[in-house]
């Protein structure tokens, strides 16, 4: 008997085509931002989670400052190669590397433009921890050796024609980096960001002498030895850093990382936007609730008499109560099956923008879990909005109801 | 006072269908009691044609109400086929009027978004007809009363006349005993009007039970007997003139 009910609630919603459009309209807007927005953070966790996975569960990384990528506190708040000798000395560090960047202004046949400049450790292993660490694989050429002083690895987007310059550049040409010429010998892989693949790489001692920079460090990466757990290593680095820079617990201008850590950093941040842009889309969602409430109470007294009649000829209340709910129910899911599709196409439409903007990174997925949410959730949205007028229905007296005019 | 005809017009055997014992109806409005009904008592045998009129505050449409099971009186008590339906719930009333009374209204009320084939098998749904029953059966009745050929149309797109036919297909889908027509030619013309009271005749020929509630006198006179309401009560029984009269409206 329910699927004939679901007939009857489908004939009464066509029978109202603009009112229905309308009323799944607020469904359909929710479910729309809440699919695209749990899809593009799914994305964006998925993207984040490989990234971390090629770093490896076996990296440390430690920043200057007080919190991870934000200001700290008064006082030292640069990392230096005594750092990063201190570290080195801690048991179960296996090696150690890091890097130092500027913005300087390069130019390359007559263009100058401003951009990133990384010096990194050159020793193969040290070279290796900095690859795994920014997920780097070369793509041409080779990676900067220790031998090398005015030699350039560039990013993948310096490689481009209308990339970095109007014209790619190529191996073996050069670049003029603060008045010096730098041979390039290498290009890395696309990184999926703009400001990470226009960035130029040369040797950390040639960087020192070109920055004036003798001793800082931006950022150091610890690799630990096999069979020692990162969590407890990163404490003793902390712990060491604390006493030579005589800071008590608590008091730290430095961030020491576990690679793991990271990753619950940035899932608990995107986890936090994720929660506020999804109950605002549920507040829209609410909304639409609302609208269907609205459209069901209408319903029920326009069709007062036709309830009054259905009852004459023997339904019974939990009738009623069934084919209304039926109906709000259905102008939910319906809403909910156009507010999935809306928001995948949404979530494309970013990812789409995120490439053409340089943002690789992302990468959405139809999850089926989420689109059963989608419908599912709005058919209960509309089913539990169309519950008071449907018990309201039910309350007519079918006397009554049949002489209403 | 009550002038009653002792003698009943057919020699059938004489099983109340609706027995309605001493019926009061008392409706609060405010402080006020507002007496619908003052000790109706009234009796319809299995078989019978009754008329039942009144004018407008007589009382009417509350004994229709308590004929067809859609309201339960304040005092007294109600028998519909032996059982005393006086104290049943709203859902159990509705099944038993889904299952032994069929309605016809005055404004036909049809179910607007449904074909005239899903409307008359809308009270078999209710009862939980399987599909297969209640479209063969929904077919038949419309075929009977000669609306074969527009059974998937809706009823925006049928006549006065073919509406309340469909009505009465409605009302005969459950196989009730009782047909209960409610000034069933108040929205129709005269001549549509006979049509519909020879189809409630030829019903009535085919052994239901039909009660007629009119204003119109030329309407009631089709009937066996007329019981005439007044101040909540009968006042008058009289037999129809033209009941055994073969009309020709058709």
């Amino acid at each position: 008997m329910i699927l004939e009910y679901f007939k009857i609630g489908i004939k009464n919603i066509r029978s109202r085509k603009m009112r229905s459009w309308l009323t799944m309209l607020g469904i359909f807007i929710g479910i729309a931002a809440i699919v695209a927005l749990l899809s593009l953070g799914q994305g964006l966790r998925n993207a984040i989670d490989e990234q971390f996975e090629m770093m490896g569960r076996d990296k440390i990384m430690i920043t200057p400052g007080q919190n991870f990528g934000f200001g700290g506190v008064a006082g030292q708040e640069i990392l230096t190669e005594d750092d990063r000798d201190l570290i080195e000395k801690v048991n179960g560090v296996d090696i150690t590397s890091g890097f130092l960047y500027k913005t300087v202004e390069v130019k390359y046949k007559n263009e100058v433009k401003t951009t990133f400049v990384t010096g990194i450790y050159t020793s193969g292993e040290e070279t290796e921890v900095m690859k795994s660490m920014q997920n780097w694989k070369t793509a041409e050429g080779r990676d900067l050796s220790k031998t090398d002083r005015y030699k350039v690895s560039v990013g993948c987007e310096v490689t481009k024609d209308k990339g970095l310059f109007k014209k790619g550049v190529t191996l073996k040409e050069t670049i003029e980096l603060l008045g010096k010429e730098f041979r390039v010998i290498g290009a890395i892989s696309c990184l999926g960001n703009k400001q990470d693949d226009t960035q130029l790489f040369i040797p950390i001692d040639t960087a020192r002498d070109l920055f004036d920079e003798h001793d800082k460090l931006d950022m150091i990466f610890v690799k630990i030895k096999d069979g020692y757990t990162p969590k407890l290593v990163a404490e003793k680095i902390a712990d060491k850093m604390r006493k030579d820079r005589d800071l008590d617990k608590g008091e730290e201008n430095f961030q020491v990382q576990t690679s793991e850590q990271l990753i619950e950093v940035f899932g608990s941040i995107l986890g936090i936007i994720e929660a506020v842009l999804v109950g605002i889309a549920a507040i829209s969602l609410l909304v639409g609730g609302i609208g269907i409430m609205n459209t069901m109470y209408t319903s029920v007294l326009e069709r007062t008499r036709e309830i009054g009649v259905m009852k004459a000829i023997g339904a019974r209340r939990r009738t009623i109560l069934t084919i209304f709910l039926i109906e709000s129910g259905l102008m939910g899911a319906v809403g909910g099956i156009i507010g999935v599709v809306l928001g995948f196409m949404i979530s494309y439409g970013v990812e789409l923008g995120a490439k053409l903007a340089g943002f690789s990174y992302l990468s959405v997925k139809i999850s089926p879990w989420l689109v059963l949410f989608g419908i599912s959730f709005a058919f209960i949205v509309g089913s539990a909005a169309g519950l008071l007028p449907a018990i309201q229905a039910t309350k007519l007296e079918a006397v009554d109801a049949l002489r209403y005019e | 006072m009550l002038k009653k005809t002792t003698e009943k017009p057919t020699s059938r055997p004489q099983k109340p269908i609706i027995k309605i014992d001493d019926v009061w109806k008392i409706y609060k409005i405010g402080d006020v009691d507002i007496y619908a009904l003052r000790g109706l008592s009234l009796t319809i045998n299995h078989g019978d044609f009754v008329a039942v009129m009144g004018p407008s505050g007589s009382g009417k449409s509350t004994a229709v109400n308590m004929i067809g099971c859609l309201d339960i009186p304040t005092k007294g008590r109600i028998f519909l086929d032996g059982q005393d339906i006086s104290h049943l719930t709203e859902s159990d009333l509705a099944q038993i009027r889904g299952k032994k009374i069929g309605f016809v209204f005055q404004q036909f009320n049809l179910i607007a978004t449904l074909t005239a084939l899903e409307n008359v098998m809308l009270p078999m749904i209710f009862q939980g007809t399987p599909e297969e029953e209640r479209k063969k059966k929904a077919k038949e009745l419309l075929e009977k009363i000669g609306l074969g050929d527009r059974m998937h149309h809706k009823p925006s797109e049928l006549s006065g006349g073919q509406q309340q036919r469909v009505a009465i297909a409605r009302a005969l889908s459950n196989d009730p005993q009782i047909i209960l027509a409610d000034e069933p030619t108040g929205n129709l013309d005269q001549k549509t009007g006979k049509e519909i009271i020879a189809l409630l005749r030829q019903l009535h020929q085919n052994g239901k039970t039909i009660v007629l509630v009119t204003h119109d006198p030329d309407v009631a006179e089709y009937a066996e007997r007329i019981e005439k309401l007044m101040d909540g009560k009968i006042v008058s029984i009289v037999k129809g003139k033209n009941h055994n009269h073969q009309h020709t409206g058709r």
